[in-house]
């Protein structure tokens, strides 16, 4: 199903903090249903590029464009409606909400604006549900997000990313703080996702990104180093000394 | 009177302003740099100090001089004393919860303010000023009292300064502004360095009240007007920032004495204040202060 | 398992409010003159609180200016049937319009900042209105206010006017507006736009990320609040009569963030709870003390330091789970 334009392109996109340049001419384009990795050191500018698509911080110049719109401009929630799902590096549920609670207000967003079926309590039980099914959560459902593990709490903000089922799923760093085990299970949950949508992936762990990704971008002080395949970057001999250390 | 002699004493009446406020501003900026709090029972802390200058000066008999300059060390003592205390009592237990320090702090108001009521009563009541000679000008005399105000506000005002750059309680309690976390780990006793700043914010109001009962009388609801003014130069010179503090109460003492020349006061608060308002809407680092957070 | 959610008050939750409105009816003719009174006036100034409680306690705004929108529908509807010889239907209109409009300008600078800056924002707004109708003292008489005379404060019905000084009919129509309000506040916070206002306090990034406009629904939550606040000053001016700048100054924006506090924040039945528990605790203490502001103080800080889910907020969480 890929189509011929890519589903997100940023042109010469950059950002400045004071007078560092968290993000320096970043050109990237990403094919509709790839399931992308960037990877690179800290400070590279990983999460300010990946914020400056989904709009969490504006562009000092250059552009974002998703399915053929430039987004460069929009506020982050149209960029949400609009197909872009963003997961955060900090575990960022509502801690006073039970489980199934937070993904309704994913659910609850989308069924806003789905004027076909529109907003009503059993719909919102069935998508929630749905959304706690595929990570894995729904038998804890009903417990209140702030009691559960740090895992659980990792896959609840992965279920309420797909709750708004995106076109785009950006997931920062999310295997961070995760057991083995647990990253087995986050694989495979990945993969599955990536049969419906396109996955973008900021991750630090190469098994993590070498099972998962299709192509893989690496970043180096807010430029790409160099981008390819899972092969092509394990052989270039630049990203190995940069980051893979050798 | 022509225009330029008016326009100068409209300025000086305007430099005493400055004066006294950017003491009690100081001690607000103090506070919120340090510790983050708001605190809103800054004006009764204010009051509190004159009320206190009144009473040891109506103890005491003799030369107005010896009443007032004990007033001066008494009183800025006695509300510091009381700020410590309320710290303690108060803050401190609500891990300086920024929403529920304000809630306390306006309950601290009103309990002193009930208390100075009950205990000191309605009335206005005049502290004597140490010497009432007065300076003659070409156009018009003019108290060296208030003259004398000018110079001591800026001798505490560097006296403040010192403290906070050159001394080791200065060195303390920026690293507490810096970083409370590291601060702690460092061995510094954070809820006794919160509770020292506290007590200095209050006493520096009360300095500034002492300076002003000679002019202006006691009275139990006399700080809320400079506690709003304070709020309006420390936003102003941007919060926590000690240069901005200055610049901007200076700013505000001289424009507030000279728009209230020409302009009703009420009108003139009331531009003002929306001003003040809009600056914070659209330029919430004060218009000298780099972003404060 | 099962999991179940409505976006609708459950059955129980509508009992015990229709149990309390019901209640306060009886007391109507229950009631001794003097408490009758007190009630009419707690009624109408928790609609004030329940529209405090939508920003502060639901929406996490901490607003310090609220009584300029409680003195917007005072003032809006007060000021033309004083001078104009307006209708009180029209009047009551033109406090409700007033309110919201001012809350949609206040709300709209004031969302721009967030925290302690926008509560001294909000004190400030509120301090510009309370000078201006100390300014305009021409029309407002400033703090001595004016009284609205009897021959103008009827509401006119369909079956003849009511006379809204009478005291019975003073109390049915605070009561009715106290319903509507409470039914309104009720529904609200089962819907989805209310559970998504609690989510912005709760966490306002996240909830951006998961596509909504949370400056927009700031904004919504600001004028609805105070345009229940505006309609409880536009009340208050014609059943009591009274429009002073008084209700302009801060200790009318404290008020409802005290009596909101007390009763709890966040839930549907504190703010009536937290307004009259203040007024009897103030009643009280004015037998045997003038000194009612250190009782104010006094219950703040305690509230604070050891209550501060408030009342109703506290019987929430240790039996009652299901209180909205």
């Amino acid at each position: 199903m890929a189509s011929l334009t890519p589903l997100l392109i940023t042109r010469d996109l950059c950002r400045s903090f004071g007078g560092l340049r968290a993000v320096d001419q970043v050109d990237f384009s990403l094919p509709e249903g790839e399931t992308h990795a960037i990877i690179g050191p800290n400070g590279a500018g990983k999460t300010t590029f990946v914020s400056l698509i989904c709009g969490r911080v504006a562009p000092t110049s250059g552009s974002v464009v998703f399915d053929g719109t430039d987004i460069s401009r929009m506020p982050a929630h149209k960029r949400v409606r609009a197909g872009i799902a963003y997961t955060f590096q900090i575990t960022s549920v509502f801690a006073n909400l039970s489980a199934f609670d937070n993904v309704a207000l994913a659910v609850q967003r989308r069924l806003i604006d789905d004027h076909e079926r529109g907003l009503t309590s059993r719909a919102l039980v069935e998508h929630g549900m749905d959304a706690l099914h595929k990570v894995g959560l729904a038998a804890l459902a009903d417990k209140v997000a702030g009691n559960l593990s740090y895992g659980h709490q990792r896959l609840l903000e992965v279920a309420m990313g797909l709750a708004l089922k995106p076109r785009l799923l950006i997931l920062d760093e999310p295997t961070q703080g995760l057991s083995d085990s647990e990253i087995e299970n986050f694989i495979s949950l990945v993969r599955q996702i990536g049969e419906e949508a396109t996955v973008l992936l900021i991750e630090h762990n190469m098994d993590v990104v070498m099972a998962l990704a299709q192509r893989i971008t690496v970043m180096e002080q807010g430029r790409v180093l160099a981008q390819g395949g899972p092969a092509e970057i394990r052989a270039n001999p630049a990203v190995q000394q940069a980051y893979l250390g050798g | 009177m022509a225009f330029g002699p008016y326009f100068l004493l409209a300025s000086l009446e305007g430099l005493v302003t400055a004066a006294v406020l950017s003491l009690m501003a100081l001690g607000l900026s103090l506070v919120f740099g340090v510790m983050r709090v708001v605190n809103v029972a800054h004006g009764e802390f204010y009051m509190l100090g004159a009320v206190v200058a009144w009473w040891v000066a109506s103890l005491l008999g003799g030369h107005p001089a010896i009443g007032f300059l004990l007033a001066l060390v008494i009183s800025p003592l006695v509300v510091a004393a009381i700020a410590f205390v309320a710290e303690r009592l108060v803050l401190s237990r609500l891990h300086y919860e920024p929403e529920a320090t304000i809630v306390a702090t306006i309950g601290l108001l009103y309990i002193i303010q009930q208390l100075a009521l009950t205990f000191y009563g309605p009335e206005a009541r005049p502290v004597q000023a140490p010497f009432n000679y007065r300076i003659s000008l070409p156009w018009f005399g003019y108290s060296a009292y208030k003259l004398s105000v000018i110079g001591f506000s800026v001798l505490m005002m560097l006296a403040t300064w010192l403290l906070l750059t050159r001394t080791k309680i200065g060195l303390i309690m920026r690293a507490t502004q810096f970083d409370r976390e590291t601060a702690q780990a460092f061995g510094i006793p954070v809820g006794r360095v919160y509770a020292g700043v506290f007590a200095l914010g209050a006493a520096l109001a009360a300095v500034a009240a002492v300076l002003i009962v000679p002019i202006q009388q006691a009275h139990y609801l006399m700080g809320l007007d400079p506690l709003l003014l304070s709020f309006i130069v420390v936003i102003i010179g941007g919060l926590g920032s000690l240069r901005g503090t200055v610049v901007a109460a200076v700013l505000i003492g001289l424009s507030d004495g000279i728009i209230s020349m020409f302009f009703s006061p009420t009108l003139a608060k009331m531009l003002a204040t929306l001003l003040v308002a809009l600056v914070l809407v659209f330029r919430p680092q004060g218009l000298f202060g780099t972003a404060a957070r | 398992m099962k999991i179940q959610t409505n976006l609708a008050p459950s059955a129980k939750s509508l009992a015990l409010h229709a149990g309390v409105v019901l209640l306060l009816l009886a007391l109507n003719f229950l009631l001794p003159e003097y408490h009758r009174g007190i009630f009419a006036r707690v009624l109408v100034l928790s609609v004030f609180a329940m529209g405090y409680n939508l920003a502060f306690g639901y929406t996490g705004l901490l607003s310090l200016g609220h009584a300029m929108f409680f003195a917007a529908g005072l003032y809006g509807a007060g000021l033309p049937i004083y001078h104009l010889g307006w209708n009180v239907w029209p009047a009551f209109g033109a406090g409700i319009l007033a309110g919201g409009a001012l809350a949609l300008v206040v709300g709209f600078l004031a969302l721009r900042t967030t925290g302690v800056a926008f509560m001294i924002v909000t004190l400030m707004f509120a301090q510009v209105f309370y000078l201006t109708t100390l300014y305009f003292t021409t029309y407002t008489r400033g703090e001595e206010g004016l009284v609205l005379p009897q021959a103008v404060r009827r509401l006119s019905l369909p079956d003849g006017p009511l006379d809204l000084s009478d005291p019975s009919t003073r109390y049915l129509v605070a009561l009715s507006l106290f319903t509507v309000v409470l039914a309104a506040i009720l529904f609200l916070v089962r819907a989805p736009y209310g559970r998504s206002l609690v989510a912005i306090r709760e966490n306002e990034e996240r909830m951006r990320m998961l596509g909504y406009d949370v400056f927009a629904n700031k904004l919504a939550a600001v004028v609805l609040s105070g345009t229940f606040c505006a309609a409880a000053g536009a009340a208050y001016g014609v059943l009591f009569g009274y429009v002073g700048s008084g209700f302009a100054s801060i200790q009318y924006s404290i008020l409802p963030l005290l009596w909101v506090l007390v009763g709890g924040a966040a839930t549907t039945l504190g703010p009536l709870i937290g307004t009259l528990f203040m007024f009897y605790v103030i009643d009280t203490a004015s037998s045997y003390t003038t000194a009612h502001l250190l009782v104010v103080g006094l219950v703040l800080i305690g509230v604070i330091l050891f209550f501060p889910k408030g009342i109703a907020g506290t019987v929430r969480e240790r039996w009652l789970r299901w209180l909205p």
